[in-house]
């Protein structure tokens, strides 16, 4: 599956879903602890190939990657989305996810491996309950993202993929602080409405690859 | 990209005055900031940094004067803008608590790694209190900046502590960042990779301040 073939599926809505359900339950989360090579332990990479463990972060987070673009592209063609405002953030985010997956695919090629296929993602449910429910999933989809970036800084070896990890991570986070706040996190169980775009307090909290991937697993079919 | 249009206008009117080197390298990122935007100040602090090979305590100390600039900013900014909503003021109030918890953690783990702090410059802000837009415009090009500076610098750290504890304060100032964006009803994430270019003018266009 070259990169520009999966920029062709994902121009066409109808191609897209033949690809993810050929795909089937390649993507269930089992599989995708598999791809990522996670043995469910720790983040610790021991290799005496550098390139190895990096090829294995990028997998992981391409892999979330997909995860979001997928669910913001689910969102915009279910027009469920109303309010002007918020479909235009959430079409800028779609945009910023998917120039990460065109970065990472391209970083795991240049690193020797084959970009991780596609998870095969539900959001039905998530969408079907409507607007709120979508902020609240896109809230909690950017803070793992964030914290899941932040977990593998200390894994990463090499530099150039490190400084393209940070350049991510901000952006998830700004993505994160916005959908919070949008969310009306924190508003519900009397704290300040900041308390639900900072929920760290002054420094973000990291997350290991293994809690990340099953935080995400609701949101794998199959 | 490649125009020398003040993209960041009011970053110039900002004064550090301090003759150690972190404050030096202040005064050029705000200027680079001023003539170019904020994505050419991390590159310039990469390279900075780079050039002094003076390690992790001084990519900290150069953070801890980042910190106090944003610190002392929202500090006089609570006390002195007059015209903020209560959601502003209290945007505002948390985000000096913020940067002075980033102050005294980063200024912990230089002294943990033997390193003397830098100590606080003395800053004059111009007009940016003057009203709740220049306010905003003023910390929205701080945070965009602090977040941009941490990229460019973390890659330079050697300590996986160091790198870890700078990562998790650049995704605060990211958060940061969008809230103030929001504040000014602009996209949260301007764009899709918060990352530097290299941009060899900024360099050259800083030079003036470097000497002054």
């Amino acid at each position: 599956m070259t990169a520009s073939a999966l920029r062709e599926l994902d121009g066409d809505p109808s191609s897209r879903k033949r690809f993810l359900k050929m795909l089937g339950g390649a993507g269930a989360a089992g599989a995708l602890l598999a791809a990522c090579g996670n043995d469910g332990n720790n983040d610790v990479t021991k290799t005496t190939d550098d390139n190895a463990g990096d090829l294995r972060i990028v997998t992981y987070v391409l892999t979330l990657e997909y995860l979001a673009a997928a669910f913001y592209q689910d969102v915009l063609d279910s027009g469920v989305i109303a309010d002007k405002r918020i479909g235009d953030l959430l079409t800028s985010i779609q945009q910023d996810e998917q120039e990460h997956v065109d970065a990472l695919e391209a970083t795991a090629t240049s690193l020797g491996g084959t970009p991780a296929g596609r998870p095969r993602t539900s959001f039905q449910d998530v969408i079907g309950k409507g607007a709120e429910s979508i902020l609240q999933t896109a809230a909690t989809v950017e803070n793992l993202g964030a914290a899941a970036y932040l977990g593998q800084v200390r894994t990463i070896r090499s530099k150039d993929i490190l400084a393209e990890a940070l350049s991510i991570h901000s952006v998830e986070a700004r993505h994160a602080a916005a959908l919070n706040d949008l969310a009306g996190r924190g508003l519900g169980d009397g704290k300040d409405r900041l308390a639900g775009s900072l929920p760290d307090g002054p420094f973000a909290k990291p997350m290991d690859m293994a809690a990340v991937l099953k935080a995400v697993e609701p949101f794998i079919a199959g | 990209m490649a125009s020398s249009r003040p993209v960041a206008a009011e970053l110039a009117t900002i004064r550090v005055h301090g003759i150690s080197r972190e404050a030096f390298l202040v005064r050029s990122v705000l200027a680079a900031a001023a003539a170019y935007g904020t994505m050419s100040a991390s590159a310039l602090v990469g390279r900075a940094l780079a050039q002094s090979r003076g390690g992790d305590v001084d990519i900290l100390n150069f953070a801890l004067t980042l910190e106090y600039l944003e610190s002392t900013f929202y500090t006089l900014a609570v006390k002195e803008v007059g015209a903020l909503s209560s959601g502003e003021q209290q945007l505002a109030r948390r985000l000096r608590d913020d940067e002075d918890a980033h102050v005294d953690a980063l200024t912990a783990t230089i002294k943990q790694l033997g390193g003397q702090p830098a100590a606080k410059p003395a800053f004059d802000f111009g007009g940016a209190f003057g009203g709740r837009a220049a306010f905003l415009k003023t910390a929205s090009t701080l945070e965009d900046t602090g977040v941009s500076a941490y990229n460019g610098a973390a890659t330079s750290i050697s300590s996986v502590d160091a790198l870890a504890a700078a990562a998790g304060i650049a995704q605060i100032e990211a958060r940061h960042a969008a809230l103030i964006r929001l504040a000014r009803d602009k996209t949260p994430a301007p764009q899709p990779f918060d990352k530097a270019s290299q941009m060899e003018e900024a360099l050259a266009a800083v030079q003036p301040f470097i000497t002054a």
